[in-house]
């Protein structure tokens, strides 16, 4: 067989999840990952505002306060083992991170700086506590460089801008993926022990959205089409400030710092729908509250977006309102000085985008389709598990967005995604350690490569008169219109029809690329191919979904159902039809409650 | 508004030589050049190739030289260039593979000859090792780097030479050589303090000017010439 590779473990995906992944598994056992991107072009690097963690640097705090934060957050649907493991796992991670180089702002002692969040809370004040540990607003940049730079230094083994297209399975376990080197354009085969899907999201199925490019759900759409379910699809968070009409992301960290959400009246309007935490309620709360201000005619003049404002000026009145004071007691005062250096890049993109300087300007902002709490379903190991019993599959390891272990529930808590990336990415690599060492390689069959190149032939073979860019932009914009922040039956079933017509015209493209060197237009079509097929099945879940819990707010169903729903959604395509299954929620020590910020 | 494109193609299935091929499109004044380029790829030709991901900035996957400066496509806008006629051709000193995708192996490998890592075998502390905010700022600035190698491709020096180890490799040793926390800043220094080391500096400031995250790339290659010539690293 030409180009075939053999290691234990394989690691897709190059993010921080892949990275720390394969920094764990290539301690224990012969490892390689693979990335259609460079692994610093991951999307990690794009995650700003912090990483959670109950450092207690700034503040009184507890792993015990960030579980229940979290628990709450994900409107009761996430795991509560899995929760509890990841939040006390969070410390010493971070601790981690630190000793392998990251470059964290420091608190006047030294130690590393902390921000308040949406979300995390005192939780004997219900006030806001400092909990995400950052680097400037570059958080997510810093994690993913120093993951790489420690991968240099462990010699882990790299195949970049090599596409995955298909995973392979052998009597019921992992053995290997297929991937399409972009350089030439030729198949390879790597035959493993272990496979760990570290792909990330999704969000390119919407039209406005944070994520980039290379979301384009691979992961759940390649298990999807070998038998593996996807589980709570329907939730996808919008996070509540991306630019007006760009979706670029606006961190949280602005309102950590005291920025507020303005609308066309001057009003800073989330008092009325978060009293006590106000701009920092959960994104799946202050996004909905946007959504109804806009809709009551006042987003800014009468248009789909609000003002972010961290004009200090506005920034210091309220936090005096809100008697808000620093560690050390004094009020809190900021300057225009001290917002540039914690928020740099935030202020570099609203002047880069907008033509706005944040420091003398609010920012029109918007929601932004930004992540996947749903995915390749897993256990707090990372272990696939493929059904309502969460039967593990042999092999085959998921970790960060694209997984769905469920830490996040219904509605992810910002700075859980960094450190779900972490904890996870490490336990997957440690458990496909230990799986690895102790299973022989399994027999490829012959024709390992045949569904990969099947799908890419297919495409290529395509003749008709439709346009691929006019297909995907439909499908953004009906799931953007129907399957957003608001849901309701008649609009997600006009979108899932739509989405179903555009896979019919789907068949009729024609690729403008024959050749094979970086053939990018045949792997975009390839990804869109993922999209259709993640937007299906998200509107099926979320249509058959008949309440509203956190990212999922349905106005013909208004509330949470906690006797019918306390269960994750399980979806499989079986010859073209999507079908459903339900497991329940794991509850350990928090009953479900009514949600109030 | 309508704007002319003058796009570098070379296809190496198709093309003997490279050439330059037009387009006219309407665009809006705020569209990134990126989003013409997804325009063109989409409806006029999709066998136009360049690489992209984040679209804003952070990923550095969309480094070109556009109207004859090294920039990132996601963080120009039409706006910025003036009279709708726009440059765009690769990175100049990288083997072009297929129109604007350069050949990025040898900036990588350039990279990670200079220890671009943490290193300190003392036993780590319980809690994070402690660092002020005086000594975190000494090197914050080169952290930010994203190695797009925008820098990097528009030095003269490097042009002349590729084995000059080029400004992204050195911004990427003083994001080290500065940390209070490394301990092998020597190391460093020496591997630079060679004759495709630091000194094929000019001080040209191309590299300052072509960096979409603003390092003052200059400045920082000053700070490494300034430590190996003094043997001290303040």
């Amino acid at each position: 067989m030409n180009n075939y590779h053999q290691f234990d473990i394989i690691v897709v995906g190059a993010g921080g999840a892949g990275l720390m992944a394969a920094l764990y598994a290539s301690r224990g056992a012969s490892t390689a990952v693979l990335s259609k991107l460079y692994p610093t072009r991951s999307h990690t690097g794009a995650a700003q505002g912090g990483v959670g963690a109950a450092l207690g640097n700034q503040g009184e705090d507890h792993p015990e306060w960030h579980t229940y934060d979290t628990v709450k957050g994900s409107d009761y649907l996430g795991d509560q083992d899995a929760i509890e493991f990841m939040c006390s796992e969070a410390v010493q991670t971070v601790y981690e991170l630190e000793h392998m180089g990251l470059p964290f702002s420091r608190t006047p002692e030294g130690r590393i700086a902390q921000r308040p969040f949406g979300g995390h809370t005192n939780n004997n004040t219900g006030k806001p506590v400092p909990r995400a540990c950052y680097s400037a607003d570059r958080t997510g940049h810093m994690i993913l460089q120093t993951l790489y730079q420690q991968c240099i230094k462990n010699n882990v083994t790299f195949f970049d801008e090599y596409h995955v297209i298909d995973l392979l399975l052998v009597d019921g376990a992992a053995a290997g993926i297929v991937a399409l080197e972009l350089a030439t354009g030729e198949l390879h085969v790597f035959h493993a022990k272990s496979v760990i899907f570290a792909t990330g999201g999704h969000g390119r199925v919407w039209s406005v959205t944070s994520n980039a490019y290379a979301y384009s759900g691979d992961g759940v759409a390649i298990t999807l089409r070998r038998g593996i379910p996807a589980e709570d699809m329907e939730f996808f968070q919008f996070h509540p400030t991306g630019i007006y009409n760009m979706g670029i992301l606006i961190t949280e960290g602005v309102r950590g710092e005291g920025g507020v959400l303005i609308n066309n009246e001057g009003e800073r309007f989330m008092e009325r729908y978060a009293p006590t935490v106000k701009d920092l309620a959960s994104r799946d709360v202050v996004s909905r509250a946007m959504f109804l201000e806009m809709q009551d005619g006042r987003g800014i003049n009468g248009e789909r977006y609000m003002y972010l404002d961290m004009r200090p000026e506005v920034v210091n009145k309220y936090a005096a309102e809100d008697g808000r004071k620093r560690q050390d007691g004094s009020p809190y005062i900021v300057t225009g000085e001290e917002l540039l250096s914690k928020l740099p890049d935030i202020v570099d993109f609203a002047r880069t985008y907008l033509g706005v300087d944040p420091v003398t300007q609010p920012m029109p902002v918007q929601p932004t389709a930004h992540y996947a709490m749903g995915g390749i379903p897993t256990d707090m190991y990372g272990q696939v598990v493929i059904d309502e019993k969460n039967t593990v599959y042999p092999g085959l390891y998921a970790a960060g967005e694209v997984a769905c272990v469920s830490v996040h529930g219904a509605n992810r808590l910002g700075t859980n995604s960094l450190l779900d990336i972490l904890v996870f990415g490490k336990y997957s690599g440690l458990k496909a350690v230990e799986y690895s060492n102790e299973v022989a390689f399994q027999e490829l069959p012959e024709d390992a490569e045949d569904f990969a190149r099947q799908q890419l032939e297919d495409l290529q073979n395509r003749v008709g008169d439709e346009n691929v860019v006019d297909i995907a932009n439909e499908m953004k914009d009906v799931m953007n219109d129907y399957v957003g922040v608001f849901r309701t039956k008649e609009g997600m079933t006009r979108a899932l029809e739509t989405v179903r017509q555009l896979k019919e015209r789907f068949k009729n493209i024609q690729l403008g690329d024959k050749g094979r060197i970086y053939n990018t237009d045949l792997l975009s079509v390839w990804e869109l191919g993922n999209l259709l097929d993640l937007a299906e099945v998200t509107a099926v879940a979320a249509l058959n979904r008949t309440e509203s819990r956190g990212a999922h707010a349905r106005e013909d169903y208004p509330k949470r159902d906690d006797e019918k729903w306390m269960n994750h959604s399980l979806a499989w395509i079986k010859d073209g039809e999507i079908e459903l299954a339900y497991k329940p929620v794991v509850i350990t020590k928090y009953q479900p409650q009514e949600r109030v910020y | 508004m309508e704007v002319t494109l003058k796009i570098f193609r070379y296809n190496p299935e198709t093309d003997k030589k490279a050439h330059y091929e037009k387009f006219k499109i309407e665009a809006q004044p705020t569209d990134r050049v990126l989003d013409l380029l997804e325009y063109i790829k989409g409806y006029h030709d999709g066998t136009l190739s360049f690489r992209r991901s984040c679209a804003h900035g952070v990923c550095g996957s969309d480094a070109m030289r556009i109207n004859g400066v090294n920039r990132l496509a996601c963080k120009v806008l039409v706006q910025d260039l003036g009279r709708g006629k726009i440059t765009v051709e690769p990175i100049l000193g990288l083997p072009v593979l297929k129109d604007l995708i350069v050949d990025m192996e040898p900036f990588f490998e350039s990279y990670r000859g200079v220890l671009p890592f943490l290193i300190n075998d003392e036993p780590p502390p319980k809690k994070e090792r402690l660092q002020s905010p005086e000594q975190h700022a000494r090197f914050e600035d080169t952290t930010k780097c994203i190695l797009c190698a925008c820098c990097t491709t528009s030095c003269p020096s490097y042009w002349s030479n590729d084995d000059y180890a080029g400004p992204a490799t050195i911004v990427a040793a003083h994001r080290f050589v500065f940390d209070s926390r490394d301990r092998a800043g020597a190391e460093r220094l020496r591997i630079l303090n060679d004759t495709m080391g630091v000194y094929r500096c000019h001080t040209i400031y191309n590299c300052t000017d072509a960096c979409p995250r603003e390092i003052q790339v200059t400045r920082a290659i000053g700070e490494v010439k300034k430590a190996i010539a003094t043997g001290k690293i303040d």
